[in-house]
């Protein structure tokens, strides 16, 4: 059977399961939107506002699925509207699937109207790409690129296709096959059990590898059976519940008291799916001296990169976790685990919180008690890190934040892509007034679907994070982050189509939440005011240690 | 940081961007690439590649992970620096006069270089050995004036019967 490349296309993401892309219709991707037109019953396409909407959505559709997320773009200025969504999903590890339309083969390299070498552009940010020449390879190269962007540690792969190869006529085969040679990794356990064994203070700290290899009740079953207490790095804050007795909450630069103090007082530190940023570790050299390291990640190249362990295993997380389970005995150790409790109840443990009527964590708090548990998104900054101390994560993967590139204005596109994989189900968006004026224009897009969103926007009148530093290191100099901005929140939710509220103090707050949850079919906006001054503690300064533990 | 440099291979997919891929690795990652030779094997479909990489060595062992992730990347090795053969080949256009003629044929004699070019004041002399040898010559024909030279920097291979691939299962 002969069929156009975009029909192609089309019939291998309804094959594959991509039944809700994302993206922005454009000249170089006509031939595809017509195909999805044709296809309307069977492959649902969202447009945003913005190609870095789309990008982010199907990127957030991704973070809470664990599907991948499909977003197409035209050539020239909508693929590289791409670039900042693609960075982002790769520094997390995200399965993306990104596809560009080209101009048609003989115009590329001439500089034609709309081209770019997205390829090129996005080489060094991405996990594989393709740049398609003929039809007849876009049936491969589609199943090779969903394998790539979900297998090992995923990431984006990007598919470039021009528009003549679009309209080209190639072989379809229906039964067509694809396998990857699978590879049979033999992981030798016998040093990290010994190591397990030898440990009397033994410490786990979790990454977003956890979630991505669906590993959280397993990490449970082993934290309990060989008594070890669980901090996490920013994205795997929803490794573990948040109330559990061994769940620390998250660790480094804003991280808990607790979970930094064991750190240094472990004899043993187990690194799961984690790769030891930079806002993680503090000062290298001297985290980490007195305990041995055992790293288990599915990247070898993650290994002895940041610093360096004692021993490693590769592999999925969750099977290397469910064989040492069985290999090893339980090890209960009372006297460190009465540490620990000690630890998370200490005075140093409290998250201080200033006297102010509307805080972060009352609004937070209010968010999750009055609205339930949904999934939340966030944008980046100070409302980041409030948002993963406070809300009280309990079901894995349910919240979506940009962790590696630290991408402002991802919070919007990724609750529209959790609320599309959903099924229109409630999803909050956390953000500031400095994130959300960066990509507020995809209110029009939840609006268009009837989405329930609830954006909390977190209104200082100012760049807070950044304010902070200026504030802790800068001797406030408040350059350009004081934003004098004069913003009508409630009346821009408005004129998009949504709902909005403004609220000063709880009680407020309370009932403009009770409002929001009867309505169901389209967004709602309450605009928080804070204080200025509110800062995020505790934090360690750059390169510190916990004994430069700032607690508030 | 004991910076030294090191020799790696590489087999990698014939095919559109790879040497950029292997390139931009190596820039994105602070890494600078000392000397660089790419050919097609005896497989078409597969090039060598074979890189001289200024690093420490716990960098290298980073690196070479980095590599074996990217997707067109087969296999990447480090050479056996005691027990592999390293070759390079050179063109050199030296000016040639009635002169210096003798002691320069001779010179490219003891090298065991080719004379492969002969114009009436300049000729071409193509040599292959190890880099050192190649740097000695050019240290002792530059008194005669070099015009011009090509080098097409190191190609290795191990002794004996292992071969990249068999290196890379072990791995």
């Amino acid at each position: 059977m002969k069929l156009t490349g975009a029909e192609i296309l089309i019939r291998e993401l309804i094959a594959l399961g991509a039944n809700k892309v994302f993206g922005y219709p454009g000249g170089s991707v006509l031939d595809i939107y017509d195909m999805l037109y044709k296809n309307a019953t069977k492959i649902t396409h969202y447009i945003t506002a913005h190609e870095q909407g789309a990008v982010h959505a199907a990127d957030g559709y991704a973070r809470y699925s664990g599907k991948p997320g499909v977003v197409i773009a035209t050539s020239g200025p909508g693929s590289t509207n791409l670039v900042t969504g693609i960075a982002t999903a790769f520094l997390d590890s995200v399965p993306l699937i990104t596809i560009t339309g080209n101009v048609p083969t003989a115009l590329i390299g001439k500089d034609s109207f709309q081209e770019v070498n997205i390829v090129g552009i996005t080489m060094p940010i991405i996990k594989h790409s393709y740049s398609l020449r003929s039809a007849c390879d876009i049936q491969r190269v589609v199943r090779e690129a969903f394998y790539i962007a979900t297998s090992d540690r995923p990431g984006p792969v990007l598919i470039d296709i021009p528009k003549d190869v679009q309209q080209e006529l190639a072989d379809y085969n229906q039964n067509f096959e694809y396998s990857m040679p699978a590879k049979t990794i033999k992981i030798d356990l016998h040093n990290a059990i010994s190591l397990l064994l030898k440990s009397k203070r033994p410490y786990i700290y979790a990454g977003g590898g956890v979630l991505i290899s669906g590993a959280t009740a397993t990490l449970l079953k082993f934290a309990e059976k060989i008594s070890a207490p669980v901090s996490s790095s920013l994205m795997g804050v929803t490794a573990i519940p948040y109330d559990h007795d061994l769940a620390l909450g998250m660790a480094g630069m804003h991280g808990r008291y607790a979970a930094t103090k064991a750190l240094y007082d472990c004899d043993l530190l187990i690194a799961i799916g984690v790769r030891f940023s930079d806002r993680a570790t503090g000062n290298k050299d001297k985290f980490l001296r007195q305990c041995k390291v055992l790293q288990i990640d599915i990247d070898r190249a993650e290994i002895n990169k940041n610093i360096l362990v004692d021993e490693f295993l590769i592999g999925d997380v969750k099977e290397i976790l469910d064989s040492i389970l069985e290999l090893l005995p339980e090890n209960k150790n009372k006297s460190w685990l009465n540490h620990i409790t000690k630890l998370k109840n200490s005075h140093e443990n409290l998250l201080w919180t200033s006297n102010n009527s509307l805080t972060p964590k009352s609004i937070i708090e209010s968010v999750r008690s009055v609205l339930g548990e949904t999934p939340v998104s966030t944008d980046v900054g100070q409302h980041q890190m409030w948002t993963a101390q406070y809300y009280g994560f309990t079901k894995p993967r349910s919240f979506l934040t940009s962790g590696g590139l630290g991408t402002m204005g991802f919070g919007f596109g990724a609750a529209i892509g959790a609320c599309v994989a959903s099924n229109n189900q409630r999803v909050v968006l956390i953000t500031s007034d400095g994130s959300f004026h960066m990509n507020l224009n995809e209110l029009a897009t939840a609006v268009t679907y009837n989405m329930p969103l609830t954006i909390i926007l977190l209104d200082n009148n100012a760049l807070g994070m950044v304010r902070q530093w200026q504030t802790m290191f800068y001797e406030k100099r408040y350059s350009q982050t004081a934003l004098d901005r004069k913003t009508n929140y409630v009346l821009l939710a408005e004129s998009f189509g949504a709902v909005g509220f403004k609220v000063m103090n709880v009680h407020e707050l309370t009932v403009a939440l009770t409002k929001t949850n009867k309505i169901t079919d389209k967004p709602v906006l309450i605009h928080c005011l804070i204080n200025q001054d509110e800062n995020v503690f505790p934090m360690i300064p750059p390169n510190g240690t916990i004994n430069d533990i700032i607690i508030r | 940081m004991n910076s030294k440099k090191h020799p790696i291979f590489l087999l990698v997919h014939n095919h559109y961007g790879v040497l950029t891929r292997v390139a931009g690795l190596f820039a994105n990652r602070g890494y600078n690439i000392e000397n660089l030779s790419v050919g097609c094997t005896e497989k078409p479909s597969i090039s060598r590649m074979t890189i001289v990489v200024d690093c420490s060595e716990s960098l290298l062992d980073q690196l070479l992970q980095q590599l074996r992730k990217l997707i067109d990347v087969i296999a990447a090795e480090r050479a056996d620096p005691f027990n592999s053969v390293s070759r390079e080949l050179m063109l050199v256009k030296i000016t040639h006069s009635p002169e210096s003629g003798g002691q320069l044929l001779e010179a490219i004699n003891i090298f065991r270089g080719r004379v492969v070019d002969m114009a009436p004041e300049s000729l071409i002399v193509e040599i292959t050995g190890e880099e050192d040898k190649l740097n000695a010559f050019i240290r002792y024909v530059e008194k005669f004036g070099i015009i011009e030279l090509s080098r097409t920097g190191l190609t290795i291979l191990d002794r004996g019967q292992v071969s990249l691939i068999t290196k890379s299962n072990n791995n």
